[in-house]
């Protein structure tokens, strides 16, 4: 093992951050670039679903809040594509990667929002699911990525909060408004189940990434936290979960749950979800959109300061 | 998709925010900008979305200049054998007050 090798490691058992100018074996470089840039993705893309509904809240304050969420969305990529700039790759190449199809996000964003209701469901269980990823991601081994979860964990508490209460609203509202918010509840169940990525054994990364701690749980275990924490809570709403082999195991301490359709994830994850297509359509029309604006300000920052430099 | 122009990549800026009057300015973050301006506003944008602030200072990354960490040893070594800078270096009686 190399000295450098031997510090890097080293640092990691002692629960010492890495910075970005420190030693890092390439793998470990690929690893957080991988991870960091889908989640920076992620939070990009998973702008669009709500976004298609900010028109169409039912009240200003339903709007102003799903706005300042698609907002803090915005931002909590920025920092990760931050974060994920300072491992030494472009903030061009990172999207161009995403744009090629090169890189992923996160499957869930690939279905449609048909209903109100699913922008309850996405705030309780998408939100929900992601928390339980990212809180112990505070803790990861690599110092930006850390310090990026922090803020962003602590933004995300109202997307949350505020998806629950959009669907208490509707289980306490009329029989049309129940039956929406249970359908919602049927549509996003699983794939937010399956959001925690591929079980344990086959997942190649999730045991390199605990390795080297960039994450403390693996799949299979942030997945079984989170099932039994919605089962849980889905009784306050009244509405049932869609899974009818789920029950309360006495001796583990767990619910039990039924099969995950692995053959769905996979598609979904390939292209051939409802949405791929469309979400990353629109997130390279935006791009294009947006060029004009890029140059303009670059050109009006090169004029200013060449005309300060003759002044 | 079209190719970037070396211009339409705005530089990189290293973000510092007071929280607090009193408070010093803390290294926030960082973002992509045309010029200070937009820095400072997409900064207030990104990172005081929820009164985080009352003051910003952006600066261009290019302008940062930082100690190397395979240096780190004897950079700071220094420091490292100066025991008698801590006031308990000193032995003094017990019953010697307020010093």
């Amino acid at each position: 093992m190399l000295p450098a090798e031997k510090i890097f490691e080293d640092k990691i058992a002692r629960e010492v951050r890495i910075e970005p100018k420190d030693w890092m074996p390439e793998d470990y470089r690929k690893l957080l670039i991988r991870q960091m840039s889908q989640h920076a993705h992620s939070e990009i893309v998973g702008m669009l679903p709500e976004g298609n509904w900010i028109t169409r809240a039912p009240s200003l304050r339903r709007k102003a809040t799903l706005i300042a969420k698609v907002q803090d969305e915005a931002g909590h990529g920025l920092y990760l594509y931050s974060a994920t700039e300072t491992l030494g790759i472009t903030r061009e190449e990172t999207i161009d990667q995403l744009h090629s199809g090169k890189a992923k996000y996160s499957s869930i964003f690939n279905y449609p929002t048909l209903t109100w209701a699913d922008i309850g469901a996405i705030g309780w269980l998408v939100d929900g699911a992601a928390i339980m990823n990212q809180v112990p991601l505070c803790r990861a081994s690599f110092g930006p990525y850390a310090r990026a979860m922090v803020r962003i964990c602590k933004e995300e508490s109202f997307h949350q909060r505020q998806g629950f209460e959009i669907l208490l609203t509707l289980s306490r509202g009329s029989e049309a408004q129940k039956h929406m918010c249970q359908d919602a509840i049927n549509r996003w169940w699983w794939p937010s189940v399956m959001m925690f990525g591929p079980p344990d054994d086959a997942s190649p990364n999730n045991q390199k990434s605990m390795q080297w701690k960039i994450k403390r749980f693996s799949n299979d275990e942030l997945r079984q936290k989170f099932i039994d924490v919605c089962a849980d809570q889905v009784r306050v709403l009244d509405m049932k979960l869609p899974d009818d082999k789920m029950k309360w195991n006495e001796e583990t301490q767990h619910y039990e749950f039924g099969e995950i359709n692995w053959t769905e994830f996979w598609s979904v994850v390939n292209g051939n979800g409802p949405c791929n297509k469309e979400r990353l359509d629109a997130r390279k029309k935006a791009h294009a959109d947006g060029t004009w604006v890029r140059e303009a300000a670059a050109a009006y920052a090169d004029k200013k300061n060449h005309s300060s430099h003759i002044q | 998709m079209e190719k970037n122009t070396p211009s339409e990549n705005w530089p990189l800026w290293e973000v510092f925010i007071r929280t607090r009057q009193g408070l010093d300015h803390k290294h926030a973050g960082s973002l992509h900008a045309a010029d200070a301006q937009m820095a400072m506003e997409n900064a207030r944008d990104v990172y005081t979305r929820r009164n985080e602030g009352i003051s910003i200072w952006v600066v261009e990354s290019i302008h940062i200049h930082a100690s190397a960490p395979d240096e780190a040893g004897s950079f700071f070594d220094p420091a490292n054998d100066k025991v008698y800078r801590y006031p308990t270096f000193y032995n003094l009686p017990d019953e010697l007050k307020n010093i």
